[in-house]
């Protein structure tokens, strides 16, 4: 499924963002704790785990919507004790979230557009009028966002106010509007949670488009383990806000700590 | 430096020589604080069980004094005058609960706070239209209040206590008392703390929201009552209460709006703040500050607490 | 059968992206200005411009302004007529202090006065939300009104407390004070609101109404998608300060030709959120029928009596209207809880497939 020149085991390219002994404590109660991996450019990076290991939160922390007490992440070289949303956002990371989080009354076009605001630079007097360089400049970016929902195949939907659209419509919405973005590194947080496996396959198709055709990097969490051993060229587990394994899909499957986590341990 | 000097150092100045004007502000603040947290209670009763931020409680406090007064002019004993505005109370709740609540049930909250704007509106129509819209004097004698004052020699001077304050108050402790055992010991206290948590799953379990909302309202409406007559004792019954019904927000602000001790507790703050405020402060800058110092208490408390006295911290999650 | 965009192909995305995209849609609003520019004036005579006409167009105004803040940008205010009393007032000191300069200048300058004074208090938003929001909002409202009658300087010192509007005149003919005619009054109110609505209308189908309305439905999402929420809440603050502002100086000059602060009351707060949300949150057209419905209501209301012959006494016709009004507010709400908007939406929805039921 993958391309050829990234043959399990061996990824290639630089390391694009790196998490450093992370802790994150919410009052007394212990979120992560001291967790450390990377993410190489290209790659899908799997995070997985059972639930309240702490992945959301990783995810959280990534783009700088949580601030860890401890740790360090890098990403694109610099080094950070903790990231900012704004930062995140447009230094290119883009995000999907567990439960949907579009913006319910506009429409699917206005969602994905939402995602070109970083990119948008005509100020307030020019919006004003919405004529000369305002609307040329929103022409722009709705041609990108066109692109968008061609490769997402939602042409039908372009008008509709995302509240209306079923699950797994809304679920692709906000992939494109997470693409509209134009991110390097795209996280997705349980992006085939509830979908019927048509739905999942579609998906599963889009996400590695993006990651081929784009070059996006990727890092999911998903709870489908069929879905994530194909996918990710790498996968991390996290158990109880620790990393208990990290590696390719085939050793972390043999882990006997991934196996205890999963299936329980007899006591 | 005649600026700082007489905002930050000559109010304890004057607080200092004259103890027993202090003592005096202090309990003049508790008690309208009283009565801010009786009306502010209302409110919270409401919003725990059926998260509705009902704007109509002032109202209801001016619409229930108004009818016990009115019940009374009619020629109708005291007693039974009270009797049967506790009856139009019940009623209120029904029809709120049929008419209002029941059709907008999973509307966001902004569409029933606006719907308690058309009941105060409507109420206060109905309110004029039956018993006119001229202040009225509350019937104390008559359902046994005591009236007059107190005074204690403390202090170097004289403090004195209206003796239907303390009643107030005492009044208000029973039924903060009360409340609080009926929530955490009957069975609809427990059904009403479930509702409050979340109204899906009390309906899961086979807890009847529309049997619960009645039961919140009438409670409110009966502290609304309660409030009505410390209230309309203190001063007259009329309208012109709604305004300062408003004041409850600052105090649900500092207690948070889900907590009934926060209510009493902030209630207490924002009297006593105001009534300080307004004495010592107020002539600074030309007094009349009364009418905002509150909101600007709460304000500048929510900018450090955004969740309230007895709120727990909020983390957001995504 | 006869509003139907079949046939009408947009070949570009400029196209696509009109306020209006439907042709049926650009007749109406054509023959709506055709009516409010022309048919109006010539037949209507001046109490129906001064007493109808001119407050209906203040209110959709300002209701314009608070749409902005909390349809659009979700932040409830309770503050609405604080605001337009800082415009009022600034409007009344600009034009005493400088008597030269064009009275529509300073009435759109007044805005500006009362768009610093959101943004002061919409600075708590970035902590508070929701309620918790209307409070601070509400500590505007009472503190403004307050500095409305406790500071002389912003009255000029009049005994009464109040604002005379004085005469102030545009191509030598008189726009504000008593000798304005109610059809100047009314084009020069016209004109200010359809150039703002223009305004308003533009900057929500952009980004930074894209914005707003993002960080309405889902400030987290919003946030970490790059939209930074303390600049994109004051923004709203200030230009619904700046609608409300401007609402309220042409209320005071080309309506009520004097006020005292009474006016910018609390009441009239909650009067501007009534039309907002019975209009439509999120909906500029809805403002326009928000301000209609709760305006013009009343006035029909206590007039409907002495039509019928019926001779009710004045106090009950208030009581009456007020508990009709109340009704009807709940009355709406359950029908349609999104506003007589979404009724207008539903009905055109209707007249595209008609004669058929879908």
């Amino acid at each position: 499924m993958r391309a050829p020149d990234m043959d399990a085991g061996v990824t290639a390219g630089d390391v694009l963002l790196a998490v450093e002994n992370v802790s994150l404590r919410f009052g007394g109660v212990k979120a992560i704790t001291d967790v450390s991996f990377d993410i190489r450019k290209g790659e899908i990076r799997a995070i997985i785990g059972p639930n309240g290991a702490g992945k959301t939160s990783m995810l959280n922390v990534i783009n700088g919507f949580y601030h860890p007490q401890d740790g360090r992440i890098t990403f694109k070289g610099r080094t950070r004790s903790k990231m900012r949303p704004y930062v995140a956002a447009s230094q290119g990371i883009a995000r999907t979230f567990q439960n949907v989080a579009l913006f319910k009354g506009m429409t699917t076009l206005d969602n994905i557009m939402a995602g070109r605001t970083l990119k948008m630079r005509r100020g307030f007097f020019w919006q004003m009028l919405r004529h000369g360089p305002a609307m040329a400049e929103e022409i722009e970016h709705r041609k990108v966002v066109e692109e968008i929902i061609d490769f997402l195949e939602i042409e039908a939907i372009r008008k509709v106010p995302v509240g209306r659209l079923p699950y797994g419509l809304q679920k692709r919405v906000e992939l494109g509007r997470a693409l509209a973005m134009e991110p390097e590194l795209l996280l997705l947080d349980e992006p085939m949670a509830g979908m019927n496996l048509e739905e999942k396959e579609d998906m599963c198709r889009f996400i590695l488009d993006v990651n081929s055709q784009f070059g996006t990097t990727i890092a999911l969490i998903e709870h489908d383990m069929g879905v994530v051993m194909d996918l990710s060229d790498r996968v991390v587990v996290l158990e109880y806000g620790r990393k208990i394994a990290d590696g390719v899909p085939d050793e972390v499957k043999s882990n006997q700590a991934v196996i205890d986590a999963y299936l329980g341990v007899p006591h | 430096m005649d600026i700082l000097y007489n905002i930050f150092i000559d109010p304890f100045v004057q607080m200092g020589s004259a103890p027993d004007l202090f003592v005096q502000t202090l309990w003049e603040g508790l008690v309208s604080g009283v009565l801010y947290a009786l009306i502010a209670l209302g409110f919270v009763l409401i919003f725990k069980a059926s998260g509705v931020f009902n704007f109509a409680q002032g109202i209801m406090v001016v619409f229930a004094a108004l009818t016990l007064v009115g019940l009374y002019e009619a020629g109708v004993p005291a007693i039974l005058a009270l009797v049967l505005t506790i009856g139009v109370m019940f009623v209120l709740a029904v029809g709120v609960e049929r008419i209002v609540l029941r059709p907008l049930v999973n509307q966001p909250d902004i569409i029933l706070f606006m719907a308690t704007f058309g009941l105060t509106y409507f109420l206060i129509g109905f309110g004029e239209l039956v018993f006119g819209g001229n202040p009225k004097v509350m019937i104390t004698d008559e359902l046994y209040l005591p009236r007059g004052s107190v005074e204690f020699e403390m202090l170097g001077g004289f403090v004195s206590l209206q003796k239907i304050d303390i009643t107030a108050a005492v009044i208000a402790s029973i039924m903060v008392a009360s409340l609080a055992v009926f929530f955490q010991k009957t069975r609809i206290g427990r059904a009403l703390r479930a509702v409050a948590d979340s109204h899906k799953a009390a309906l899961s379990v086979g807890i009847s929201l529309n049997q619960i909302w009645i039961i919140v309202w009438f409670t409110a409406g009966i502290v609304a009552l309660a409030t009505g007559i410390m209230w309309g004792a203190r001063s007259e019954v009329s309208f012109a209460l709604q305004i300062i019904a408003l004041k409850a927000l600052p105090v649900l602000i500092l207690g948070g709006f889900t907590s009934v001790p926060g209510a009493i507790v902030g209630g207490l703050i924002i009297g006593v703040g105001e009534k300080l405020g307004e004495f010592y402060w107020g002539p600074l800058v030309g007094s009349g500050i009364e009418s905002w110092l509150a909101y600007v208490i709460a304000l500048g408390f929510l900018l450090f607490r955004p969740q309230g006295l007895f709120g727990e911290k909020i983390i957001e999650r995504i | 059968m006869f509003y139907r965009e079949a046939g009408q192909f947009k070949t570009n995305y400029a196209a696509d992206m009109a306020v209006f995209p439907i042709l049926q849609d650009k007749i109406g609003i054509a023959l709506i200005l055709t009516l409010a520019l022309v048919v109006i004036p010539l037949a209507g005579n001046a109490f129906f411009l001064s007493v109808v006409m001119i407050p209906f167009l203040i209110f959709a105004l300002a209701s314009i302004g608070l749409n902005l803040l909390t349809g659009y940008t979700g932040l409830l205010s309770l503050g609405t007529a604080g605001f337009m009393g800082v415009g009022a007032f600034a409007c009344y000191k600009l034009t005493t202090i400088f008597p030269g300069v064009n009275i529509i200048v300073w009435i759109l300058t007044s805005g500006l006065f009362a768009a610093a004074v959101g943004v002061f208090f919409g600075l708590p938003s970035l902590r508070i939300k929701g309620f918790y929001l209307a409070v601070a909002t509400l500590a505007a409202q009472f503190f403004l009104q307050w500095c409305f009658i406790r500071i002389p300087w912003l009255y000029n010192y009049n005994v009464s407390g109040a604002i005379e509007v004085p005469t102030r005149t545009l191509f030598g003919i008189a726009v504000t004070g008593p000798n304005a005619s109610p059809e100047m009054r009314y084009y020069v109110v016209l004109g200010v609101v359809i150039l703002l609505t223009w305004v308003a209308s533009n900057l929500v189908h952009g980004r930074i109404g894209r914005s707003w309305m993002a960080v309405r439905d889902m400030d987290i999402a919003a946030e970490l998608m790059g939209i930074k929420l303390l600049p994109t809440k004051l923004l709203a603050f200030a230009v619904s300060s700046f609608y409300c502002g401007v609402a309220g100086a042409l209320m005071v000059f080309l309506w009520y030709g004097g006020a005292e602060p009474e006016v910018f009351s609390i009441n009239q707060s909650f009067l501007i959120l009534f039309m907002v949300i019975i209009g439509g949150l999120g909906s500029l057209t809805g403002s326009f029928f928000g301000a209609a419905l709760i305006y013009i209501l009343p006035i029909v209301l206590r007039g409907a009596p002495s039509l019928v012959g019926l001779d009710i006494g004045a106090a009950t016709v208030e009581h009456l209207t007020f508990m009709i009004v109340g009704a009807l507010i709940i009355f709406f709400l359950i029908v349609e809880p999104h506003g007589l908007a979404r009724l207008w939406q539903t009905g055109k929805q209707k007249l595209r497939v008609w004669p058929f039921p879908y």
